[in-house]
């Protein structure tokens, strides 16, 4: 266990290191931020009676979209990893004495945290700044904060699950172009990425939420805001919890039944 | 123009050599636009409208700036990997050839994959142009087709820009993805629906709304018809572009290799 928490450590400690990127993702993150704070504004301003979720929520819920953004964006995964399959460079890490599925989840956890925690506080701030209901409002009961934090961790989790499925499937499939292609793409549709889910029709928000991306951003944010609560929410954790580790099983044992069958040539 | 259309059939030819790889690229370029389609169509399905937009004339300003965006990417795409083209020392060799700069740069590099996007996005234009309840006169058509060609060399400046820029930094800065990525997004909707002051910086600063916001109030008969004319004034903006590519040339010290 220490080899793994100590890789973490290292591998966070080095991401800190870009604080230039951390500024200049700040600065674009609240230009999107304010841009779809301005469209959301505009329907709001046209149609009150028709948005599906409080305006105070919905900012809320961009403003928090927009500060943990990289905690959880499933792009934010690493090409050198799927690179280190196809070209079967992988063969280094396995003469390691670890195991390559904990030591990739490791590096995924610290270089999501290390990229997602310096950009949340600048970002939070500036969204409290604006007036309401437009700004960033903590207007939360402390248990409700222990949920969203719960919540968020699982997707952290989740995401990091989702993203060793995808190096794992490299194994089988070698060409990753494909998976980089798909994947990003439905869970922007169905994670809550394009419009928070509440937006969509009812049979279409059904299976966004069911799905395993519905239990992405889309559950913590949406319990930050008091969209989800009560019996609800312990229904939507428990959804992201089962979630999580039937993917995380499923991960673990693509890779492990994917390095069984690898044959790396030479080299 | 002949020695245009050789490169354009050298990087056709190129893609197509990997069937495969070519028909995903076109695809995952195709979902990012169906996907903000689907954004625009739950939007549309709860409201209806928005503002005074039906959905028809959502659909006709997002078509255009789409179509001129990905007409702009497919042909200036060179503009886009700069920073390579510079580390790597490829621009020497350019400086060397007896052809313009713009123009080898433009010839570096091209991206097919866009072209499938540009066909969905002008049905999309044809689609709000039918469903808008605009009438079409002959005018208002050669203005519908002077938005996505304006359109599409205003996006040709800002890669420009972005380009010049890798001059002094090497890199290219994630910030001025605000100007090409940004205005794309967001030209989702008519850009006065973001208030004033997106729809002044659209018109001023960086003319989009010179190509999508102020002929689209003529085109719905809510304007004078000097709006008509804004795509073509709105090419003022490529003069300053120009300049500063000039002044990046200028500055230009090799990378060696």
């Amino acid at each position: 266990m220490k080899q793994y928490t100590s890789f973490f450590r290292i591998r966070f400690l080095a991401g800190l290191q870009y604080r230039a990127a951390a500024f200049a993702g700040v600065f674009t993150q609240l230009f999107w931020g304010l841009m779809e704070l301005m469209m959301f504004r505009a329907f709001y301003l046209f149609a009150p009676e028709k948005l599906p979720m409080d305006m105070q929520a919905l900012c809320s819920y961009v403003w928090i979209q927009q500060g943990t953004l990289s905690i959880w964006n499933l792009w934010g995964w690493e090409p050198a990893l799927f690179q280190a399959v196809q070209t079967g460079e992988v063969a280094y890490e396995l003469t390691r004495p670890t195991d390559l599925y904990a030591m990739w989840s490791a590096r995924g956890f610290a270089t999501r945290l290390s990229r997602g925690l310096p950009r949340l506080i600048p970002i939070l701030i500036v969204g409290s700044l604006l007036p309401a209901p437009y700004g960033f409002r903590l207007t939360i009961s402390f248990p409700t904060f222990c949920a969203f934090l719960f919540s968020m961790a699982l997707t952290l989790w989740l995401c990091v699950s989702i993203c060793l499925v995808c190096y794992s499937l490299t194994f089988y499939l070698t060409d990753y172009r494909g998976i980089i292609t798909f994947v990003p793409a439905l869970c922007e549709i169905f994670s809550g990425d394009l419009l928070p889910l509440p937006f969509f029709p009812p049979v279409l928000r059904r299976i966004a939420e069911l799905s395993p991306f519905g239990s992405l951003q889309n559950v913590p944010l949406r319990i930050f805001g008091g969209n989800i609560a009560g019996a609800q929410l312990f229904g939507a954790v428990g959804l992201q919890l089962f979630w999580c580790l039937t993917v995380t099983v499923l991960g673990y044992s693509l890779m492990h039944r994917g390095l069984r069958r690898t044959v790396i040539a030479g080299g | 123009m002949k020695l245009y259309w050789k490169f354009f059939s050298i990087h056709l030819k190129s893609e197509m050599a990997y069937p495969a790889s070519f028909f995903l690229s076109c695809v995952g370029r195709l979902l990012l636009t169906v996907s903000s389609l689907l954004g625009i169509g739950v939007m549309m399905w709860r409201f209806g409208s928005i503002g005074d937009y039906s959905a028809g004339e959502v659909l006709l300003g997002f078509g255009v700036v789409m179509t001129a965006f990905n007409l702009a990417e497919c042909f200036a795409r060179g503009f886009d990997a700069f920073g390579r083209i510079v580390r790597q020392g490829i621009f020497d060799r350019l400086m060397v050839r007896p052809r313009g700069l713009v123009f080898q740069v433009i010839c570096q590099d091209m991206r097919m994959a866009s072209m499938p996007n540009i066909v969905l996005g002008m049905l999309v234009t044809l689609y709000g142009a039918q469903t808008g309840g605009i009438s079409w006169t002959f005018p208002k058509v050669l203005v519908l087709l002077s938005m996505v060609g304006c359109g599409s060399l205003l996006f040709f400046g800002a890669f420009l820009v972005y380009a010049s820029l890798c001059f002094f930094t090497l890199e290219g800065l994630e910030i001025m993805n605000i100007f090409t990525d940004g205005i794309r997004t967001y030209s989702q909707y008519p850009f006065d629906i973001y208030g004033k002051g997106v729809l002044f910086f659209t018109t001023a600063i960086m003319p989009m709304a010179m190509v999508q916001y102020w002929p689209l109030q003529y085109l719905m008969g809510k304007g004078s018809s000097w709006y008509g004319l804004f795509p073509m004034l709105s090419l003022w903006f490529l003069i300053p572009c120009l300049l500063v590519w000039r002044l990046g040339v200028r500055h230009y010290a090799s990378a060696g290799s």
